[in-house]
């Protein structure tokens, strides 16, 4: 028997509906993830575009090189909270984990007296370790009160995001930590193959991360997570252990971007990545990631994320001032989720 | 583990597919499964019926391994179950297709067959290339015209039955689960999907197919078990049992004989209270048009699709209608539920958890909800007459709460539910429009929500019960049926129960 229907076309009006010769209509056609994945490099090439005439220093390497390594710490949050968003899931807590895990390192290894260390003077190699150790705490803890005791995941990690910040507060008497042990500055100062160390980082993990969520069967299953739940379980995800891992990758990569920071401002501020969370949801929404669950593609955050910061860059070249910068910023934002609303077609919630 | 499953199963063993024998579920204090038996030879399609409440779904959900039983075996070809935590294992065993869908609409077909079982590559990446072509393969080997590559949130819910159905059996599993299969399809994709069961069934795939409605069990099926009240009451092939025979073993043999009481209709002459004319909502129901006088009781029952709650949604403005009027003492109502209740429609909704109460809020507060703005002035409520009606509500409706703060969902089924029915009165209703109005309530509960209809009937207000439970027809002065979206049979008072529930489960009765 056959079906009377036509098989469903894809696009959004862009293909016609054709006969469904079900095996045989094997050509390449372009899925919707895949478009949507490329809606903001029109956007991106925009962007460049107007910011070489802006200043024609926009388009030198030296610019770009900057701009990219001025996303670094951030991109890699937006990375974290992208893997958690797309398994249904929030983290508002990675912002004050930036600070919390380079700060606590730190603070064990920094000596009393000039640096108000806490006293232990721990070998300085001990850094980074520390810090990406209580990265991986904070993502367990958060994945105990979420997954293990099913509290509200919006809930717990804006109580761990004021938690967590106020122990920085704590620890670091509001100061900003200075002298750092080399092992910490490392990453954020180094040069690798002509271009910083935090690039490349920044970079590969993405590169890894888009890979990962399109190859790899752990990564497809946070898709189906954030779809729908019950049918993950029923096709026999182990639905648990994989977000509970997610959230704990979160805040590893959240601890990276600390470390990162840390490394380039050769300090720890109190304040350090207070308000990222805002940008990194911006970014990610932008980028085409759902609050929802289940849609959005690493490629398609990163974009979001590129795509900011390269504004934020055009706006300061044109001579901005820095008191409207944040003004411009929210609005761009907002402008952005018009944009891509408009582009996709598709309810953002 | 099979990649893609062979559309041919393996070869045959002579064991019946399914054996579940002497299972035993208790919840608490009620018992689901009373040392039921099911047993589901190779090769055949069986049906499994039984009115809401027999026991079906608890059994579907023990022979494909989402709950154990309390007490029994269950086999599969000879084999016993596996564990409960052995998904595969079972995936390998049986293939269920449930009601709602589990498929996810932002993943593609091809992912959605192979999830969590995509062909990787040696570097354990997914090979996206092999997870298509398989999946592609296995669509085309059971003829479902559906392009892998498509997102699944496209597809029509036909489509997307057909690729759970595909799915289910890829994972090597010889037995399929229908539950209610149909209930979502129109008539063309109804008998399209028969074809395709049909199919199924040349191949060697064994059925068991669970439907409210008998008359497709006469289409597919060989064999048909009933259930009554957990209980395993005969199982026969259907060529040997009579659709009357088939209502008697659901219904049970006591019942067949009941007649319901003639009553005395408390109908007023004039102007219909309410008046629906030839409403229409595309997929829910179709020219329905229907009128009630003033103290008028009239029932609308029919099966799970059947759109009589969809209707009664309608007529308190819950839902929208594409076409066609509600009236209300002649004057049309206006848009959604503010405008229903000012035309005089009080309503308890199909699901009191749901749209019934707010289980935080008091009595008085939740029974009042409707009227607050009769309650004071310039939106400012007055507290002590609220709670004086309130008051006056609990004695009236016998309702078990410690006084009018008591959080609503602080009380007993039956109790929140006479609260839901203080606040459909609250208004003083000239339509009362009642959903399953005793739904999970006890026995008492029951009478006295009942009791009120005779009691607004003789005030004249016009009343319309929709509901599934006989019980909850029995006020009424006529009963209207629904069958996929039309009133197609209409009972005055002193129905009999197996007429009755012929019509609604769509079989031309055959007079005995």
């Amino acid at each position: 028997m056959t079906m009377s229907e036509t098989v469903a076309p894809t696009g959004r009006g862009s293909q016609t509906p054709h006969e469904h010769a079900a095996s045989t209509s094997r050509g390449p056609r372009l899925r919707l993830a895949q478009l949507r994945d490329l809606a903001l490099l029109p956007a991106i090439g925009l962007i460049l575009l107007v910011g070489s005439f802006v200043d024609p220093y926009f388009l030198t390497k030296t610019n770009l090189v900057n701009v990219l390594q001025q996303q670094s710490e951030i991109s890699l949050l937006v990375l974290g909270q992208v893997l958690v968003m797309i398994a249904g899931k929030l983290d508002l807590s990675l912002e004050s984990t930036v600070g919390l895990a380079p700060g606590i390192a730190v603070w064990l290894i920094l000596p009393t007296s000039r640096f108000h260390g806490q006293g232990l003077e721990l070998p300085g190699f001990w850094a980074l370790p520390i810090a990406f150790g209580v990265g991986i705490l904070i993502g367990a803890i958060n994945g105990l009160l979420m997954v293990r005791f099913k509290l509200s995941g919006f809930i717990v990690t804006l109580g761990m995001l004021i938690t967590l910040r106020g122990l920085l507060n704590g620890i670091s008497k509001g100061q900003t930590f200075f002298g750092l042990p080399s092992s910490m500055t490392y990453l954020g100062t180094a040069t690798w193959l002509g271009l910083p160390a935090s690039v490349w980082i920044s970079l590969s993990l993405f590169a890894i991360g888009i890979v990962f969520m399109r190859y790899h069967r752990v990564g497809r299953a946070l898709y189906a997570i954030g779809g729908n739940q019950d049918a993950a379980k029923a096709a026999g995800i182990r639905v648990d252990r994989i977000v509970w891992c997610t959230l704990i990758t979160a805040s590893l990569l959240a601890a990276l971007a600390g470390v990162l920071l840390a490394g380039r401002l050769a300090s720890v501020a109190a304040s350090s990545g207070n308000g990222w969370i805002f940008t990194v949801f911006a970014a990610a929404v932008i980028g085409g990631v759902s609050l929802n669950g289940g849609k959005g593609t690493v490629f398609g955050a990163f974009c979001g994320v590129l795509l900011l910061f390269l504004v934020q860059n055009v706006l300061t070249l044109a001579g901005v001032p820095a008191e409207w910068i944040n003004f411009l910023n929210g609005s761009i934002i907002l402008g952005a989720l018009v944009v891509s609303r408009i582009a996709s077609g598709q309810e953002q919630e | 583990m099979a990649q893609t499953a062979s559309p041919v199963p393996g070869p045959a063993t002579g064991e019946p597919a399914l054996e579940a024998i002497g299972i035993t579920k208790r919840y608490g204090s009620t018992t689901a499964l009373d040392q039921v038996q099911l047993v589901v030879d190779e090769g055949d399609s069986h049906a499994l019926v039984g009115r809401n409440g027999a026991g079906k779904s608890t059994l579907v959900q023990i022979v494909t391994g989402l709950q154990a039983a309390d007490e029994g075996v269950v086999r599969f070809s000879g084999r016993t179950a596996p564990s409960l935590t052995d998904r595969d294992g079972w995936r390998r065993s049986v293939a269920c297709v449930y009601q709602h869908s589990t498929i996810i609409p932002s993943l593609s077909v091809a992912e959605n067959l192979f999830i969590n079982r995509q062909p990787a590559r040696a570097g354990g990446l997914i090979n996206w290339r092999a997870t298509r072509s398989d999946a592609q393969h296995l669509l085309d080997s059971w003829d479902i015209a559906v392009h892998a590559d498509s997102p699944a949130g496209d597809l029509s819910v036909e489509q997307r039955q057909l690729v759970e159905i595909a799915r289910a059996l890829s994972g090597g599993a010889r037995l399929i689960i229908l539950d209610e299969p149909t209930a979502q399809l129109d008539s063309r994709g109804i008998e399209r999907l028969f074809q395709r069961l049909r199919d199924l069934q040349a191949r060697g795939v064994s059925m068991l197919f669970i439907s409210h409605h008998l008359q497709e069990i006469y289409e597919v099926c060989q064999t048909v078990t009933v259930f009554r009240d957990a209980r395993h009451i005969v199982t026969t092939p259907v060529a040997e049992l009579s659709k009357s025979e088939l209502i008697d073993a659901m219904t049970g043999e006591a019942r067949i004989a009941t007649q319901t009481a003639e009553r005395t209709s408390e109908a007023r002459e004039g102007t219909p209270a309410l008046r629906l004319t030839s409403l229409t909502q595309a997929g829910a129901y179709d020219d329905v048009s229907l009128s009630v006088q003033p103290g008028e009781v009239v029932g609308l029952t029919g099966g799970a699709s059947s759109g009589r709650l969809a209707v009664a949604e309608t007529v308190v403005g819950l839902r929208r209608a594409d076409s066609g009027s509600v009236e209300v003492a002649g004057v049309p109502t206006g848009k959604g539920v503010p405008a229903a209740l000012d035309a005089g429609i009080g309503f308890v909704p199909r699901d009191r958890r749901h749209e019934g109460f707010v289980p935080l809020l008091g009595v008085a507060e939740n029974a009042t909800m409707s009227i607050a703005a009769r309650l004071g002035r310039g939106g400012f409520i007055n507290l002590h007459d609220r709670d004086e009606r309130a008051r006056k509500m609990i004695s009236d409706l016998a309702v078990k709460a410690s006084g009018p703060h008591q959080p609503v969902g602080s009380l007993s089924g039956g109790n929140q539910q006479k609260v839901v029915m203080g606040r459909a009165l609250a208004n003083d209703p000239q339509v009362l429009v009642l959903m399953h109005p005793t739904a999970g309530v006890d026995v008492r509960s029951k009478e006295t929500l009942l009791g009120v209809v005779d009691d607004v009937r003789r005030r004249g207000t016009a009343v319309v019960i929709v509901s599934d439970e006989l019980e909850d027809l029995y006020p009424c002065d006529r009963v209207l049926v629904m069958f996929q979206g039309r009133i197609t049979n209409e009972f005055a008072s002193g129905w009999s129960e197996r007429d009755l529930i012929a019509a609604i489960e769509g079989v031309e009765h055959d007079h005995v």
